[in-house]
């Protein structure tokens, strides 16, 4: 009697068998790569056709929750490729042992700094910037130093750095600007901050809605407006100490038995085929060629006058720090 | 950090409380034009995700708000604003249904022995609102010491940080399993101190039978206490009128019309219906339970045990169940059931508290007369218990569904982007600048459950 359960198996299986001949790449990625606003169909869609194989989004939240799935799930990981990390978060990522050579000619990459790392390739990036509304503010700061100085009335959203990117980012900023002063520097600009939010899209909300005439976010922020809504209400500052920079990153799982498909997603990402989506669907700067050059207006600001960026090791080691700074002095009243 | 915890919740838990006393009284007592629709409206605030709530208060009381920035809205002015109009009005409604249990006979004898209105508050319904008042305040702290994207944003920042979001740091940027264990401890001890501290009082002694059917306005008529239910009513309005007409005014210039709503409409419903379910199976035992429990200690347990959900706070419940199922590769529809025993259990507290008390009523009343017929079982459930509960079961069910429909913490955790329910949705409208469409899905959001209560408010009240 034991044998029937056995060859009930046996036929399910053979059953199927076909569906699992076509390859299934798992992506982890962040929830906003792939709604449906974002670049993640139509990139599905280009790489599926030149590989026969089926791509599977998952996405458990933004790029820290990313982060925080695979520390969960550690070896036991179901995916092949992570896309998504950015360098304030891949020396930790990198820790956990799970990533490996990517392979792929890393001059390939054009980003704005040199890039050196074997683990993760970049697909994107953008300089963070304080975007402003210029119906409300008509000279608005043009160095950080003016925006730390500037009147109590006119204020700014933050976001929270143990919790979002962009709020992380800005920690960076003020660190590589005002290093060890960076304390007192936050204690500055404390009279100007009208609040601080756990996410982007909260501060963003709030900003739109006109509570503050100015939120942290990214340069490529005011190009949405521009092009999107048709609008050159709200646009970005430009800082004469340069910008912190945004690098959005990817790498393959060594351990995944999809590791030669995950390289040529790689390699594909650094094709027009997955950058043309970039500009418009994840409102970032592509980091590679597209295949027609970006429109006029999506960076009237120009590039920030420096780029500053700390390397992912340094950022790793002391964010909890900076972190700890930011929080005691905008946290004592 | 956890004083001011303290003092937000307290204050919070106060200022949501007892004017909530004055207003259920008030629609208890009073009819008026509007006033089904007041009473509907009480649970709406409950279904709003805090984002979408959040940005309704800004648009009243926000520096470019209605009220054209009077007063200085970000900080614990604007977290008690937020948590008032979170909470009165639940207050409100947990003490109205109490109050609507009372039975008209009560009533009569009150006017055969010439109660002045004074008396009637005395001896027959502040004994049944101070049985719901411990319970309902309670959760109502809880809900403001975990409520921590209302704590951060409206309290202008990390200065007013509560417990939970050191908990939340702890799991997410730290990653850190072991501290975020430790904090979560030292909340569910702070809690169960509360609880105890608070709970003497905490069940139901009414062993009143309940009644259908009310006994208005004999006893209301003196100037003063129309007064003052004018003004408790007036009050309700003005705090809670507001920030929905925000939602509604914001929604309406972009009514969703896209694919996407509706297909997360449907998701919500879904999540919600099978978790209204669940946390009505999980609730009816501990409430029988509860009802025929002797001991005091026992009852006390049980309701620490209905709010557990909130004590420990869910991203830590949800981060346990996530390591414990992990080896088990658990797809979509896993990840679904997740979301629907989480938000059972966040329901929880709500259900339990709307049903102890009906079933205390119940078991009272007809233990012995079912014994003597040798109805037991599910022939009992069926043509006595459930009749009888219908109304307590309908309200606490809606009250479920309404709890699941606004809930971001489950799916943000479990999600996997294939799940997508209507506060998802509007977080990630929001993270994509589209802002005015998140508007109007929060309109969408804020009218299905509007439509949802309403519904149930009818099917509760129909004999």
């Amino acid at each position: 009697m034991k044998k029937y359960p056995t060859i009930a198996v046996f036929s399910f299986l053979a059953f199927i068998a076909p569906a699992e001949a076509k390859q299934t790449l798992t992506i982890y990625t962040y929830d906003s790569f792939v709604t449906e606003w974002g670049p993640g169909g139509k990139i599905k869609q280009a790489f599926e056709t030149s590989c026969d194989c089926t791509i599977e989004w998952v996405a458990p939240g933004d790029g820290v929750a990313l982060l925080n799935r695979l520390k969960l799930e550690g070896s036991g990981t179901q995916a092949d490729l992570v896309l998504g990390l950015d360098t304030s978060l891949t020396a930790e990522a990198q820790a956990l042992g799970l990533f490996g050579r990517h392979g792929i000619d890393k001059t390939r990459a054009k980003v704005p700094v040199p890039w050196a790392d074997d683990v993760f390739l970049p697909y994107d990036y953008a300089h963070f910037a304080v975007i402003y509304d210029s119906e409300k503010i008509t000279s608005p700061p043009k160095s950080l130093a003016e925006l730390v100085d500037g009147p109590a009335e006119e204020k700014i959203v933050l976001q929270d750095p143990r919790s979002s990117t962009p709020g992380l980012g800005f920690v960076m900023w003020m660190k590589s600007v005002y290093g060890g002063k960076a304390g007192e520097a936050w204690s500055k600009l404390k009279r100007r901050v009208l609040t601080t939010t756990p996410g982007w899209s909260e501060s963003y909300a709030l900003f739109t809605k006109g509570d503050a005439p100015m939120v942290m976010s990214y340069l490529t922020s005011s190009a949405y407006h521009r092009i999107s809504e048709n609008s050159a209400r709200y646009k970005a500052a430009i800082f004469s100490e340069g910008h912190y920079l945004q690098i959005e990153v990817a790498g393959l799982i060594e351990a995944s038995p999809e590791k030669e498909l995950a390289r040529k997603f790689l390699d594909f990402m650094l094709t027009p085929g997955f950058q043309d989506q970039i500009p418009q669907g994840n409102w970032m700067f592509p980091a590679s060629d597209t295949s027609s050059p970006l429109p006029a207006n999506f960076n009237e600001e120009g590039a920030p006058p420096k780029t500053l960026l700390f390397s992912p090791e340094e950022a790793a080691a002391n964010r909890k720090a900076w972190i700890e700074e930011w929080l005691n002095a905008i946290a004592t009243p | 950090m956890l004083s001011f915890t303290l003092l937000q919740a307290g204050l919070s838990t106060g200022l949501s409380v007892v004017p909530a006393i004055a207003v259920a009284r008030a629609l208890h007592r009073r009819e008026f034009p509007g006033r089904s629709f007041l009473v509907v409206l009480l649970i709406l605030p409950l279904t709003l995700p805090a984002i979408a709530a959040i940005l309704g208060v800004t648009q009243v009381y926000g520096p470019n708000g209605w009220l054209g920035g009077w007063f200085q809205l970000y900080g614990l002015t604007g977290i008690l604003i937020a948590h008032v109009f979170f909470n009165l009005p639940l207050a409100a409604r947990l003490l109205l249904s109490r109050l609507e249990s009372i039975p008209a006979d009560s009533y009569r004898l009150g006017a055969q022995l010439g109660f002045a209105p004074r008396d009637i508050l005395r001896h027959i319904e502040w004994p049944v609102m101070r049985a719901a008042l411990a319970p309902a305040a309670l959760l109502i702290f809880l809900l403001c010491a975990a409520s921590f994207a209302v704590v951060l944003i409206l309290g202008g920042g990390p200065q007013a940080a509560t417990l939970e979001v050191a908990i939340y740091q702890s799991l997410r940027l730290d990653f850190d399993p072991a501290r975020a264990s430790a904090l979560a401890i030292a909340q569910v001890l702070l809690c169960t101190a509360v609880v105890i501290a608070g709970g003497r009082k905490l069940l139901p002694e009414s062993s009143m039978a309940a009644g259908k059917g009310l006994w208005k306005n004999a006893y209301a008529r003196s100037p003063g206490s129309l007064a003052l239910d004018t003004s408790a009513i007036m009050l309700t309005v003005l705090i809670v009128v507001p920030p929905l007409a925000a939602i509604l005014i914001n929604g309406l210039s972009s009514l969703p019309a896209a694919n996407a709503v509706m297909k997360a409409a449907f998701t919500s419903l879904t999540i919600g219906l099978a978790s209204a379910a669940l946390a009505l199976i999980l609730s009816m035992p501990l409430a029988y339970f509860g009802a025929r429990a002797a001991s005091e200690p026992s009852r006390r347990f049980l309701t620490i045990l209905s709010l557990s959900a909130w004590m420990l706070p869910p991203a830590v419940i949800a981060t346990g169940w996530f390591i414990a199922l992990l080896p088990f590769h658990f797809g979509g529809l896993g990840t679904a059931l997740l979301i629907v025993a989480m938000n059972a259990l966040m329901a929880l507290p709500f259900v339990y508290g709307g049903l102890a008390a009906p079933v205390a009523e119940l078991t009272a009343r007809d233990d012995k007369l079912c014994a003597s017929l040798g109805l037991r079982g599910l022939s009992r459930l069926r043509s006595i218990d459930l009749p009888s509960l219908r109304a307590p079961l309908v309200l606490a069910g809606a009250m479920a569904f309404a709890v699941s429909l606004g809930d971001l913490t489950a799916i943000t955790l479990f999600g996997s982007g294939d799940i997508q329910t209507l506060p998802a949705l509007i977080y990630r409208q929001m993270g994509s600048y589209r802002m005015a469409d998140s508007a109007g899905t929060a309109l969408f959001l804020a009218a299905s459950s509007f439509a949802a209560m309403w519904f149930a408010e009818v099917w509760a009240r129909k004999t």
